[in-house]
């Protein structure tokens, strides 16, 4: 595409793909969360997401698309920045002037690739099957049991908050430079880091909580 | 200080080179970088081999001749210098230090620590001038009023020597932060911005074609930069080519 020709249009495409991702991650975290304090408004928040027009024909498309892009943009960059030093160094401190989480994101980036597949097994594709393929009358009540029975497994469990750990190292670092990509550092760009900071802790966290909060509770 | 140097030797572009090891002796801790490479060089020369070819020139860290990747960092440990200004007692005595060229496909080895660095140079020529009337009604500089932090931006921004740090310090060998720096300090004044737009755009185009990474925004250019130079530039010409692509 000649409009993502340069370095800059690349980075920026990845930096605005990436903030609508993030803004999605928040609105996901607030509905999951509901499964923690009020099974019944889960269940009916997750009934309005799964059968309202808006959101099935418009929305899903535009986040499928925006994870695809940001996925394939990503390699592409990787493939890219690789190719920019064909030689490596011998010894080379990277620890001594950058985190690992900004050196990295294509590891972190990875693991949440994989992570959706194994997610989008677990519930995008039932979920398509239930509904378009198999036809099944509506109830708004299924929800709540079908999470709850997906954290049965402590393996599925231990991998979804593996997930989340190296998602808030890819938040660390990708949600603050997707501004710097953007043009934005200013006076106010301290304060901004802050806030990108605590959310790249916050909602990574909270996924977890929820996560071992359904495996465990269903123990008892 | 007994040291033990690891040096990258190559005999020319088209060659593969290796890392040697150069055992030395009697080296004190005031002596710079580049002159314990001399210290190497005569007894080398003395022993009938080839000595080690490295860049320099004026040795006060302004050229931006020296380069280096010292034990994995451009410029080596400390901090705000250049390879000529850091002193050997930054090294214990016993160190083994790895001495290598810096390290992007648009800086090829000519020979030993000896990199190619005229690609700053096309991207310095694409665009990091400004056009003026110099045939001898030329307006004097400081008739035209300049705020004082631009000025002062523009300076720092200006004191950027081209050395090529930042691209042997990102990992994905990005001359963002150069380029940036030859962008802000132009575009940060009157006279700059006349000619702002086709500047941006050049320079980057330029920057692209030379085959330079992306930048990922890792900070370790900033860090590693002799002149300090920041992150800010960036994220300046990132809005200078923004804002430059949507005029066309």
């Amino acid at each position: 595409m000649a409009i993502l020709s340069s370095s800059i249009a690349r980075k920026v495409a990845m930096a605005l793909s990436g903030l609508f991702l993030v803004f999605f991650l928040a609105q996901h975290f607030t509905i999951n969360i509901t499964s923690v304090i009020d099974p019944e408004t889960f269940n009916s928040w997750s009934h309005f997401m799964g059968h309202n027009i808006l959101v099935q024909f418009i929305l899903q498309p535009v986040l499928i698309f925006g994870v695809v892009f940001h996925f394939i943009m990503g390699i592409v960059l990787e493939i890219r920045n690789n190719n920019a030093r064909q030689i490596s160094y011998k010894s080379f401190k990277g620890n001594r002037n950058s985190t690992w989480a900004s050196r990295n994101m294509i590891i972190s980036g990875a693991v949440i690739l994989a992570f959706l597949g194994l997610h989008f097994y677990d519930f995008w594709f039932p979920e398509i099957v239930h509904k378009y393929i198999e036809s099944n009358p509506l109830d708004a009540t299924r929800y709540y049991p079908e999470l709850l029975h997906k954290f049965e497994s402590p393996v599925r469990t231990g991998l979804y908050c593996l997930a989340f750990v190296l998602l808030a190292l890819h938040l660390w670092h990708g949600f603050s430079s997707s501004f710097q990509s953007m043009g934005w550092n200013n006076k106010y760009s301290k304060g901004l880091r802050a806030f990108t900071q605590f959310y790249a802790i916050f909602i990574p966290l909270g996924f977890i909580f929820i996560a071992l909060y359904l495996h465990f509770n269903q123990i008892h | 200080m007994k040291l033990t140097l690891k040096i990258w030797r190559q005999k020319n572009s088209q060659t593969k080179g290796e890392l040697k090891t150069y055992p030395i002796d009697g080296v004190e801790g005031d002596m710079s970088f580049l002159e314990m490479l001399d210290v190497l060089n005569e007894d080398l020369i003395n022993k009938g081999e080839e000595p080690v070819v490295f860049d320099h020139d004026c040795r006060e860290g302004i050229c931006g001749s020296c380069s280096l990747q010292i034990n994995g960092e451009p410029h080596g440990p400390d901090r705000l210098v250049t390879t000529c200004q850091l002193h050997m007692r930054m090294f214990n005595d016993g160190d083994t230090i790895v001495i290598e060229p810096f390290r992007a496909k648009a800086f090829p080895v000519i020979k030993d620590l000896v990199v190619d660095r005229s690609a700053f140079d096309r991207i310095q020529q694409a665009g990091g001038y400004i056009s003026v009337n110099t045939s001898g009604n030329t307006i004097d500089a400081n008739t035209i009023p300049v705020n004082k932090h631009d000025a002062d931006e523009s300076f720092e921004a200006a004191t950027c020597i081209g050395c090529g740090a930042c691209v042997a310090a990102c990992k994905n060998a990005s001359a963002m932060l150069f380029t940036s720096a030859k962008v802000s300090q132009f575009a940060l004044l009157p006279q700059g911005r006349i000619e702002a737009t086709e500047r941006v755009l050049n320079m980057v185009a330029q920057m692209d074609k030379e085959g330079f990474g992306n930048c990922s925004n890792t900070g370790a250019c900033e860090i590693e930069c002799p002149k300090g130079i920041s992150l800010e530039n960036i994220a300046r010409m990132n809005r200078e080519y923004l804002s430059a692509s949507l005029k066309g």
